[in-house]
C-alpha cells in the first residue's frame, strides 16, 4: 500500500520499514533534477524534519521525513544519475527507506484518494 | 518538498501581471507560466529546461523576451545627449551598428545595463524589463531634449543557438548576412522587423524586435523551421549563467560600478580621456588602483549548486563575498556560479569554501565564460 504526505512524498509500507520517494507530480512541478543530497544510513530523523534536498537546473527544494524514524538505506543511483528520480519516480527513483517505530503512524497519511483530491486543489 | 515553483521567478506584483503578443501560443506550446518582472511567461515548455538548454547549444531555440523595454531616442543630438548617462563610445556608433553599454549613477552604480543600436540617426536601447520605467524616467528626466519614444507595442523575439543563421536564410537571406553586433531594419517573411545579430546565449544569433500585431505570425514562422524549438526563461537563464553574462538585479545593480563587475571594456578609452561620464571619480580611481571586490566565476568542486546570496569564504574562514548567480550548467556539465570577491582572492584557481546548507563546500574562481562563446565572426 502507498501512501503520501501534502508535501508531495509518497511512502510504502512493508512491516516496519517504509520506502520513501517523491511524487510524480513533484519530479514534474520541480523539473530536470540535477543534484540530490540524501541523509545518512542511521541517522534518527523526526517527521517533518528536511532531511534531504533536490535541487533542479533552477531551485533547491528540501524532502522531508514523512514519519518519525531511522534511516536504514537510501538509494545512491539518484545520487549519481538525478535524472532517474524524473524519469522513474515511483520505482527506481526512491530515496531512502527508514525504519519506523511505530508503524500505525504509516495510517495518518494520505491515501490515494486523499492525495488526489489535494492534487486537484492545486491544479 | 518544498518551493515547487522556483523562488527566483516569483514576483510579489503578481496580481497585476502583463501578457506579452506571444501569450496565446505559449500556452498553446503547453509553456508553464510563471511571474517574471511583472510578465507571465514560459519558465520552460514541455521538453523541459535541459532539452531547451541543449536545443540552444546543438541547434536553434526560440525565446520570447518581448518583456524588455524598447525605447528610440530620435534626432541628431541623442547619441551625445546618451553620452552623458553612459561611459560608452555612442557617437562612434555606425549606422547598422549596436553596443553594450551600462547606465551609472554619480557613485559609479550601475542603473540598467543595455544594448544601443544605430538604425539610421534613431537609437534603438534595450533595456532590462525590471528597469524600463525607471530608464524612462532618468532618460526624461537628465536629457529631456532628446524625443524618447517607448515602444510598448513591440515584441522582442530571440532566435539563438549555432543553426539560428541557417533557419533565418530561408527566410530572409538579406538577415542571415549580418556580422556580430549589426542592426537592420527589413522584412521577414513579409514582416518589418528591427533586427540585430547578438544574444544573451553565447551563441550566435538573432534578436528580433517586430510589431505585437506580427509577433505570433513571425514566431510561427520560425518555430515551423526544422532547426529551432521554443525555450523559456529557465534555459535562458541557465544559458547566460555558462556564458558569463550578467542578469541585472543579481550581479550587476546600483551597488556595483563596471570596474567591479569585470566590465572595463564597456569604460570607452576616448570617455577615461575626457572622465565625463557619471561617476567618473569613483570609477577611475577603480581602474587605477583596482576595487576592492571583484566579479568572478565559480566552479565547485563537488555535485551541489551554489545559487544567489551564497556566502563566500576564504580558507581561513574570514568572509570573501557572495555568490549573485548560481545554479546547474548544462553543457559545462557541473554547478557553475558567478560572484563577487575580494580582489585578493580573486585570481584564477583561488580556493574559497561557499557554504551551502552549513557546510563548506570547496570552490575555485574560474575564468568567464563556462562554455566558449560562438558569436558570428
Amino acid at each position: 500500500m502507498i501512501r503520501f504526505t501534502k508535501d508531495h512524498e509518497w511512502v510504502s509500507l512493508d512491516g516496519t520499514t517504509a520506502t520513501v520517494g517523491i511524487t510524480t507530480h513533484a519530479q514534474d512541478a520541480l523539473g530536470d533534477l540535477v543534484f540530490v543530497e540524501l541523509p545518512e544510513p542511521g541517522r534518527e530523523v523526526t517527521e517533518a524534519e528536511g532531511i534531504a534536498v533536490v535541487e533542479s537546473v533552477k531551485a533547491a527544494s528540501d524532502v522531508y521525513a514523512p514519519l518519525t524514524g531511522r534511516i536504514t538505506e537510501i538509494n545512491a543511483a539518484i545520487v549519481e544519475d538525478p535524472a532517474l528520480v524524473n524519469r522513474d519516480p515511483a520505482g527506481a527513483g526512491w530515496f531512502f527507506k527508514m525504519e519506523l517505530p511505530d508503524p500505525a503512524a504509516f495510517n495518518t497519511l494520505l491515501d490515494q484518494a486523499g492525495y488526489d483530491a489535494l492534487l486537484a486543489e492545486l491544479a | 518538498m518544498s518551493e515547487l515553483i522556483p523562488s527566483d521567478f516569483e514576483d510579489p506584483d503578481a496580481d497585476r501581471l502583463r501578457q506579452t503578443p506571444l501569450d496565446a501560443l505559449h500556452r498553446r506550446l503547453g509553456g508553464r507560466m510563471v511571474p517574471f518582472a511583472g510578465y507571465e511567461l514560459p519558465v520552460q515548455y514541455p521538453t523541459g529546461v535541459m532539452a531547451e538548454h541543449t536545443q540552444c547549444r546543438e541547434r536553434a531555440a526560440l525565446f520570447d523576451v518581448s518583456h524588455m523595454g524598447q525605447i528610440s531616442l530620435h534626432g541628431a543630438d541623442a547619441a551625445a545627449a546618451l553620452e552623458t548617462l553612459v561611459p560608452g563610445d555612442m557617437l562612434g556608433i555606425k549606422p547598422g551598428r549596436q553596443r553594450y553599454t551600462v547606465f551609472l549613477d554619480e557613485a559609479g552604480g550601475i542603473l540598467d545595463d543595455l544594448m544601443v543600436a544605430r538604425h539610421g540617426e534613431r537609437l534603438l536601447l534595450i533595456v532590462n524589463a525590471s528597469r524600463k520605467d525607471a530608464d524612462a524616467q532618468h532618460l526624461a528626466t537628465r536629457i529631456p531634449q532628446i524625443a524618447a519614444e517607448r515602444h510598448e507595442d513591440r515584441a522582442l523575439l530571440a532566435l539563438q543557438g549555432p543553426a539560428a543563421v541557417t533557419a533565418m536564410a530561408r527566410l530572409s537571406p538579406q538577415a542571415a548576412m549580418l556580422g556580430f553586433m549589426q542592426v537592420a531594419e527589413l522584412t521577414i517573411a513579409g514582416i518589418p522587423v528591427w533586427i540585430s545579430r547578438s544574444g544573451y546565449t553565447g551563441e550566435d544569433g538573432f534578436e528580433i524586435s517586430v510589431p505585437g500585431a506580427d509577433a505570433e505570425a513571425l514566431a510561427e514562422k520560425l518555430l515551423a523551421e526544422p532547426e529551432v524549438m521554443a525555450a523559456g526563461l529557465g534555459a535562458r537563464d541557465s544559458l547566460r549563467l555558462e556564458a558569463g553574462l550578467c542578469l541585472y538585479g543579481n550581479d550587476i545593480d546600483e551597488l556595483t560600478t563596471p570596474v567591479e563587475a569585470n566590465l572595463n571594456w564597456t569604460i570607452a578609452k576616448r570617455r577615461r580621456e575626457s572622465k565625463d561620464f557619471p561617476g567618473a571619480v569613483p570609477i577611475m580611481d577603480q581602474l587605477a588602483n583596482g576595487p576592492t571586490r571583484l566579479r568572478v566565476g565559480l566552479r565547485p568542486e563537488g555535485r551541489a549548486p551554489a545559487r544567489a546570496e551564497t556566502v563566500i569564504a576564504a580558507a581561513d574562514g574570514t568572509a570573501a563575498g557572495t555568490v549573485t548567480s548560481g545554479g546547474f550548467g548544462p553543457t559545462a556539465g557541473t554547478p557553475i556560479a558567478m560572484g563577487y570577491v575580494r580582489r585578493d582572492l580573486a585570481n584564477e584557481g583561488q580556493a574559497l569554501d561557499l557554504l551551502v546548507r552549513g557546510k563548506a563546500l570547496p570552490a575555485r574562481v574560474t575564468a568567464l565564460p563556462f562554455v566558449p562563446h560562438r558569436y558570428a565572426r
